[in-house]
């Protein structure tokens, strides 16, 4: 993958853990919605057959030396984005619960309303997207936490369907979760005084594969996500007292 | 009392001489094994002067001395074990840093080739 020739470059990133039976529909997908855009595949030390399915459907792959979880490929994808001087990186996942087709919204609003992030969400009209009864409970209980500390509502706020500008990007190279991202990245953003859209989307059932949160884990996200929301309010009131 | 504090003694000497024996083989290193030396040493200390003990016990409002020097115990290994976790999050951090720098520098060595 060559760096980014000129202003406004787009990178769509695609994490993926185990993905060998839809990663390489979702690249084509993507190389149908925007053919001259370059895709950058984070292989999470995939098990099963992920790199070469993503190599032979046209992606650039980076490979993890070991498992670090969604976070730590997100973080890797972008360190490698900023690196190589793109603006615009919009992630999707590699199990097919995003449509392409709109990632050309979700650019057109990072680009024109000079947010730093803008997110797909499926909520924001009511488009019939699939989600489970836990994860939308889940949802609910989000948005009501971040509605006060993110001074605006938010629809969507677990959904992996983002984009960001490379002022985000910056800030994420150096601070970004490791573990159940989406919402904290919210938070970390937002206390840097970051502005994020919403765009609506609609989402699909993931075409293989299993969820990473199943209800099991819920409660330990739940406690995790929060904990995580909290310790990144106090690390920023931290931050503004040695200042 | 006595019994209690005698073998509070020789678990206090069996640690300390845990650690350096383990500092010798290079199976801990120094900087970590401070914390250990330390909690050995104030057990050591605790164990052999019980007119500290019952100062301590009485100051905490314990009637009975042994509990203040289990409740002693209790802290110091608090302490020692909270610094453990901080030198793993450090760890953790730089580990994770380190496995995606080199994922890029292998991805971008690999794209060199390919050009």
């Amino acid at each position: 993958m060559r760096p980014a020739a000129g202003r406004n470059q787009l990178l769509i990133l695609i994490p993926a853990f185990n993905e060998a039976g839809a990663i390489a529909g979702v690249i084509r997908e993507v190389h149908e919605v925007l053919p001259n855009v370059p895709v950058l595949v984070v292989d999470d030390a995939s098990r099963d057959d992920t790199y070469q399915r993503a190599k032979s459907a046209g992606a650039d792959v980076l490979r993890l030396p070991y498992h670090l979880g969604l976070g730590g490929g997100v973080q890797a994808g972008y360190k490698l984005a900023y690196e190589l001087g793109y603006d615009y990186v919009i992630r999707v996942d590699g199990d097919g619960q995003h449509d392409p087709k709109y990632i050309p919204d979700l650019l057109k609003t990072l680009r024109d309303t000079g947010c730093h992030m803008v997110i797909g969400s499926r909520f924001y009209q009511n488009n019939g997207s699939h989600t489970s009864l836990v994860r939308a409970a889940g949802i609910w209980f989000f948005r009501l936490v971040l509605r006060p500390i993110l001074g605006k509502p938010v629809r969507d706020p677990t959904s992996g369907f983002v984009g960001v500008n490379r002022q985000a990007l910056q800030v994420f190279t150096g601070s970004f979760p490791l573990e159940y991202p989406e919402i904290e990245a919210l938070v970390v953003l937002q206390r840097r005084k970051f502005k994020f859209q919403e765009v609506p989307c609609r989402m699909r059932p993931r075409k293989t594969g299993r969820s990473t949160i199943t209800a099991v884990k819920s409660l330990y996200y739940i406690f995790h996500v929060l904990l995580g929301v909290f310790v990144n309010v106090l690390k920023f009131e931290g931050r503004r007292r040695k200042e | 009392m006595e019994r209690l504090l005698n073998a509070m003694t020789v678990l206090s000497l069996v640690l300390m001489a845990m650690v350096l024996f383990s500092v010798r083989r290079s199976h801990i290193r120094v900087e970590y094994s401070v914390s250990w030396l330390a909690a050995a040493v104030i057990l050591l200390l605790l164990s052999r002067s019980s007119f500290a003990l019952e100062w301590i016990a009485s100051e905490l409002g314990l009637t009975y001395p042994p509990l203040a020097l289990i409740l002693l115990i209790v802290c110091v290994f608090v302490i020692v074990i909270y610094r453990l976790s901080v030198v793993i999050s450090d760890l953790k951090d730089a580990n994770i840093a380190m496995a995606q720098r080199l994922a890029i520098v292998e991805f971008q060595l690999q794209s060199r080739d390919e050009d």
